[in-house]
């Protein structure tokens, strides 16, 4: 596996649509209408400044924008309300409801997903939400875990993700995530796959030009679970990522591999301080 | 279904075959709807009536942004008074495997015809609002629409 | 399980146009996808949806397969007077789904 080699180049004021400095052009997607990145230099991943990141939001399409707008046009609700049902049902052996130790939700959940993943003592590495819901089932609850991307799941992260809607997402304090933000950033930023590109090339470096039919986004993770045109349902990052990480012709990880949950981290510290949407519509 | 350039396809003389000892000619419809299917299912709900251009407003993007979820929306001029009204409008796409996408039936109790919905298309086409309003009239607009694959597809896990 | 969204405003003047919005929990399989071993997953799909306003029928409409999945149907009525507007959908495998919203009109 090739180590991606990256150099900061620091916040120096840098045209953000200028030409991507990036490798060897590719055009092994089925799709024949790609990007295509010039043979050149070797990759240079820049931070975009923090005044100029903007939420996949902005680059939807009116209809779309009024869909995330409308509780009562979004799809994703009908997940919000059965997660509220889930929070609020009995489960496990210990016959108790998220409700019983964390009462309103509105209250008790307010700023969490805007603060995940976040570290775990036990585990001694950082854990996404969804891994936290499974492992409050088993220590509290006595109930086996949910599986990703199973509605019962979907419905829950949408419902506590729905509680930080507003609120900025959090920087990570914690000294101990330290690394564990480096390890993503690591994994942003190596080229993999049979089309050999980084994340980095096409969302720090071409973000805003067009790939097929969609305008490339900065890919911050405002709105997870999201509605996905594509997918008509509501799924989570790691279903995106790996969605991503498929069309590079990479082979994609297990749901909640550790390397997803750190690449997860990453992607919330580049994006923090932006606002939370929960749960957001993309295409 | 081999096809013989020169002459009878395949399938004809199969068929010409059949009916010399009384069997009943089936008629092998495409997998997917085509602009003469679309044709044919619009000619469904007007019969012979003509259909004019005008009246009918079809609000869908020109580039979508996903195939799988296309906001579309038809609007017909009409005063909407109990003499004067939009019974119907139905849309038609060219190359969906149906030629069908929605048939909404109106009154003059609607106030506007207007409606919208969220539809799929497979693939870039022109897709067909037509009016039937309540003096018998048919009303059509047309719109072209590009689709493309997402740049990513999922693989099948 | 929540199965379906209405929007429909709680007042208006009587003789007011009024939009409404609805939208349904629904996967609207189109019959026309396989399965990774080539077989035809079933269609399975709403069918119609119909609305009515203190009993009378105000629309009416057939959906197809090419409608998207968690179908979203908006349409107008005039507001005639206070009372209920019921809304009813039915599909594929013996699929129904009723809904209601309370409107004010004065």
């Amino acid at each position: 596996m090739k180590e991606a080699r990256t150099r900061r180049v620091g916040k120096a004021k840098r045209a953000h649509r200028g030409v991507g400095r990036v490798g060897t052009a590719l055009c092994a997607f089925a799709h024949p209408t790609l990007l295509l990145l010039a043979l050149c230099t070797p990759l240079l991943a820049t931070e975009i400044p923090l005044d100029q990141r903007r939420s996949g939001y902005e680059d939807l399409s009116r209809d779309s924008k009024a869909m995330e707008d409308d509780d009562t046009a979004n799809p994703a609700t009908f997940w919000v309300l059965d997660g509220e049902a889930l929070w609020n049902a009995k489960a496990g052996s210990a016959n108790k409801s998220c409700a019983d130790c964390h009462g309103d939700a509105a209250q008790s959940m307010k700023g969490v997903a805007a603060r995940y993943p976040a570290f775990d003592e036990r585990l001694g590495r950082p854990i996404d939400l969804e891994e936290r819901i499974n492992l409050e089932r088993r220590d509290r609850q006595n109930a086996p875990p949910l599986k990703f991307e199973s509605h019962e799941l979907l419905a829950l992260t949408a419902f506590i993700g729905r509680q930080s809607r507003g609120l900025p997402i959090a920087e990570a304090a914690d000294p101990r995530l330290k690394p564990f933000i480096a390890q993503g950033r690591a994994l942003y930023e190596l080229r993999q796959g049979q089309i050999n590109m980084s994340c980095a090339q096409c969302h720090d470096d071409n973000w805003g030009k067009k790939l097929a039919g969609n305008i490339v986004p900065q890919a911050h993770p405002t709105g997870y679970p999201i509605y996905r045109l594509e997918w008509q349902s509501v799924g989570s990052l790691q279903r995106r990522l790996r969605n991503c990480i498929a069309g590079m012709r990479a082979e994609p990880f297990d749901f909640g591999a550790p390397d997803y949950v750190a690449l997860e981290l990453f992607l919330m510290q580049r994006a923090r301080g932006m606002t939370i949407e929960t749960p957001g519509v993309r295409p | 279904m081999d096809n013989d350039s020169r002459g009878a396809t395949r399938r004809d003389m199969l068929l010409a075959g059949m009916a010399g000892v009384g069997a009943t000619l089936i008629r092998i419809e495409p997998a997917a709807a085509t602009p003469d299917s679309m044709k044919r299912a619009i000619r469904q709900v007007v019969g012979e009536a003509p259909v004019r251009n005008g009246k009918v407003t079809i609000d869908v993007p020109t580039l979508v942004e996903n195939g799988n979820t296309v906001a579309l929306a038809i609007e017909v001029e009409s005063p909407m008074t109990k003499d004067d009204y939009v019974k119907a409008i139905h849309v038609f796409n060219e190359k969906n495997p149906l030629p069908n996408v929605i048939s909404a039936h109106l009154g003059p109790r609607a106030g506007r015809a207007r409606i919208s919905t969220r539809f799929r298309l497979a693939d870039t086409q022109t897709i067909t609002a037509v009016a039937e309003l309540s003096d018998g009239s048919f009303w059509s607009a047309s719109a072209d629409v590009i689709v493309t694959l997402a740049a990513c597809l999922e693989s099948l896990d | 399980m929540a199965r379906a969204l209405i929007n429909v405003p709680q007042k208006a003047k009587s003789g007011q146009v009024i939009e409404i919005k609805t939208l349904i929990s629904h996967i609207m399989e189109t019959g026309f996808r396989h399965d990774n071993v080539g077989k035809a997953i079933p269609r399975n799909i709403i069918t119609t949806f119909v609305a009515r306003y203190n009993g009378e029928e105000i629309f009416r409409t057939d959906l197809f397969p090419a409608i998207a999945a968690n179908p979203f149907v908006s349409f107008h009525t005039v507001a005639t007077e206070s009372g209920t507007i019921e809304f009813e959908w039915t599909g594929d495998n013996g699929f129904h789904e009723t809904g209601s919203a309370k409107i004010t009109v004065e």
